[in-house]
């Protein structure tokens, strides 16, 4: 309590001097837009035709999925009551921003992409069911439902309903990921919180995040499988990545320059925030390392004639910076609107525990926690087996 | 067993919509009747309160008194109700010098010098009970709600501890307590108001510098009070219809 006592400067409301939203949220935000970006890069091979982002266009909906799963978990344990948070399905209260969250999530993630992953793979599961032996065998022929209509008229069925689900998929991404940003653009209290431009400007950075995790985690999967990275693919990835960054960071920009203009009430405060208590979160590692450091990475493999093999090595570490930015974005946004007083008179300091509940030992599992998943479903569900590609 | 798909789909889904009217209704049965004093009419009182700056000389008492009636947790950086100190030097009511240590719980150690002409003045701190609360707005399962009479309140057996009302509050009133791991604020000591007491913070006041004011009872001194004072609420700017009204508040007042 002594501590938390010193790390304020100025003057907090009593209550204030303690952090509401720790790291978990944070944590929460950036899995969310991760979930969001990835979808949204498997659907522009679906519905857009991009025939050279392909190869990913499996591992993208298995990660969206890994990712998924995940998302909810460090809300709940961020929850004083975890175990009323089904209320939230119950007796919804309507004019609550939050109160959708759960419905929004599960349509997305029932309704979009698990049925979207299971039409798409439907044929591949069943061939398996068919070939494999003891409880393999089972878990396959569940996967199917016990139904092993392969027939063309049947695939031709799943490919149009596929289809059709990831047109709904793509504003259903839209909305997942836009809503989280609402969440927090909506509470008029907080002026690091509230503006209109917070529901896109999350939305631009989820999808950024998502196409860098993707790009990532094919290059990563090449390499584990000792395949060569399929350039074409990656080289578009890394162009619809640098484009989605110069619109988010254009975002971003707008709506700083639009604080340092208008400098209303609470600008001297988060002024004085962003050179002091986030200078390295947010100047150093979201803005220049972040941002502009991925951002000159990928537009120095459009403006020069590289090997491929210095691009591969340029596009990783431009996916990492970018993971490393978003991930600092969400940090300065979630903690440093808790930094400041509504008094605009004081600061607080946000101290993190480690093996505590909403600690950093709970958030570097549940960050490593999709990727487990993803390894089973990859394991379970290859996206690489040439022989069952789709039809037609 | 011959069962079609669409009968299986028909009574899974009667299943489903039964089960769910079912949970609904026993939900209703299980969350009872709002609790309140027998004579007591809820549609009969509007609440808020009257705070007179001038008269308040930050003995604390409001705050202890508070803590005691309400079993507020005693760490600095819980309270319902508290008291802050400010400083202002007249040509800078941008930046005013603002204490309040122990939310003055054990009222103020003498600070500043009397005549070095600046002004001094305490300011008490509650919910203002909001009647357009972004609060209320904001809970995602109604856990906070506002009473009939114009109270906001916490039905703590519901709250999920998802924190949103506490950022959403403009004025810092509220806070989880760690022992229920719910939100926790001002009731307006409803507990006492609906048996016709005042609260806590107002009996504890020596100086009337708290009122408690029933806005729909036309006897109340309250409507007098709003009258002949210049009194302004706290961040008008946030447009919360806050009903906790201050006599005298300063423009550097926070």
């Amino acid at each position: 309590m002594e501590g938390l006592l010193q790390g304020v400067q100025g003057f907090m409301y009593p209550n204030e001097i303690e952090l509401q939203w720790s790291l978990l949220i944070v944590l929460y935000r950036f899995i969310t837009g991760l979930v969001a970006g990835a979808f949204i890069l498997a659907s522009l091979e679906r519905v857009f035709n991009v025939q050279a982002v392909k190869p990913t266009y499996r591992l993208a909906l298995l990660t969206a999925l890994a990712f998924l799963l995940v998302a909810p978990l460090p809300l709940q344990l961020h929850l004083g009551h975890p175990g009323r948070s089904f209320e939230m399905y119950l007796t919804p209260h309507t004019a609550s921003a939050m109160a959708m969250f759960g419905f929004v999530y599960l349509w997305y993630l029932m309704a979009v992409l698990v049925l979207e992953i299971w039409l798409d793979y439907r044929r591949d599961i069943v061939l398996m069911w068919r070939e494999s032996r003891g409880w393999r065998r089972r878990i396959y022929g569940a996967l199917a439902l016990w139904s092993d209509n392969i027939s063309d008229e049947a695939l031709r069925f799943d490919d149009r309903l596929g289809r059709l689900l990831t047109i709904i998929g793509i504003p259903s991404a839209f909305l997942l990921h836009g809503y989280v940003g609402f969440i927090f653009g909506s509470v008029k209290a907080n002026p690091w919180w509230s503006t209109p431009l917070m529901p896109i400007v999350f939305l631009f950075s989820a999808i950024v995040s998502g196409i860098a995790l993707v790009m990532l985690v094919y290059m990563a999967a090449a390499w584990f499988r000792d395949r060569r990275i399929d350039m074409a693919c990656v080289d578009t990835i890394a162009r619809y990545l640098m484009y989605a960054f110069i619109i988010d960071f254009s975002l971003e920009m707008l709506d700083l320059v639009h604080r340092v203009y208008e400098a209303d009430e609470s600008f001297k405060t988060l002024d004085f925030m962003v050179r002091t208590r986030l200078y390295t979160s947010q100047v150093l590692v979201q803005i220049i390392l972040g941002t502009l450091a991925p951002i000159a990475l990928l537009a120095a493999t459009q403006v020069f004639k590289l090997g491929a093999a210095v691009r591969t090595r340029l596009y990783l570490v431009a996916g990492v910076l970018t993971l490393v930015g978003i991930f600092a974005m969400r940090w300065n946004v979630v903690i440093g609107g808790q930094l400041f007083s509504k008094s605009f008179l004081g600061y607080t300091t946000y101290k993190i525990g480690f093996a505590t509940r909403e600690g950093l030992l709970p958030a570097i599992v549940l960050m490593l926690l999709p990727f487990a998943i993803l390894w089973i479903l990859v394991k379970l569900l290859p996206p690489w087996r040439p022989d069952h590609a789709r039809p037609g | 067993m011959n069962t079609t798909r669409r009968e299986f789909l028909g009574r899974s889904g009667c299943l489903l919509v039964l089960s769910a009217s079912a949970a609904s209704a026993w939900e209703a049965i299980l969350a009872g009747r709002p609790e309140a004093a027998e004579s007591y009419s809820t549609a009969a009182h509007w609440w808020g309160m009257c705070i007179d700056i001038g008269k308040c000389i930050g003995c604390g008492n409001c705050v202890r008194a508070c803590k005691q009636e309400n079993d507020v947790p005693l760490d600095p950086t819980f309270f319902r109700t508290w008291v802050e100190r400010y400083h202002v030097v007249p040509d800078d009511l941008e930046r005013p010098l603002v204490d309040s240590p122990n939310g003055g719980y054990d009222g103020f150690p003498e600070r500043y010098q009397r005549d070095d002409g600046s002004k001094n003045f305490f300011v008490p701190k509650i919910c203002n009970h909001c009647a357009a609360s972004p609060c209320v707005q904001v809970c995602p399962v109604g856990a906070t709600f506002d009473s009939p009479d114009g109270v906001v309140l916490v039905d703590k057996t519901y709250c999920l501890g998802c924190r949103y009302c506490i950022q959403a509050c403009p004025y810092g009133c509220r806070f989880i307590d760690p022992r229920s791991r719910t939100v926790d604020k001002c009731t307006l000591c409803y507990h006492r108001i609906t048996k016709g007491q005042t609260t806590a913070c107002c009996e504890a006041c020596p100086t009337g510098a708290r009122r408690l004011a029933d806005f729909k009872d036309p006897k109340d001194p309250v409507h007098a009070f709003l009258r002949d004072h210049p009194v302004h609420v706290l961040k008008p700017q946030m447009a919360t219809h806050s009903k906790v009204y201050y006599n005298a508040l300063d423009g550097s007042v926070r």
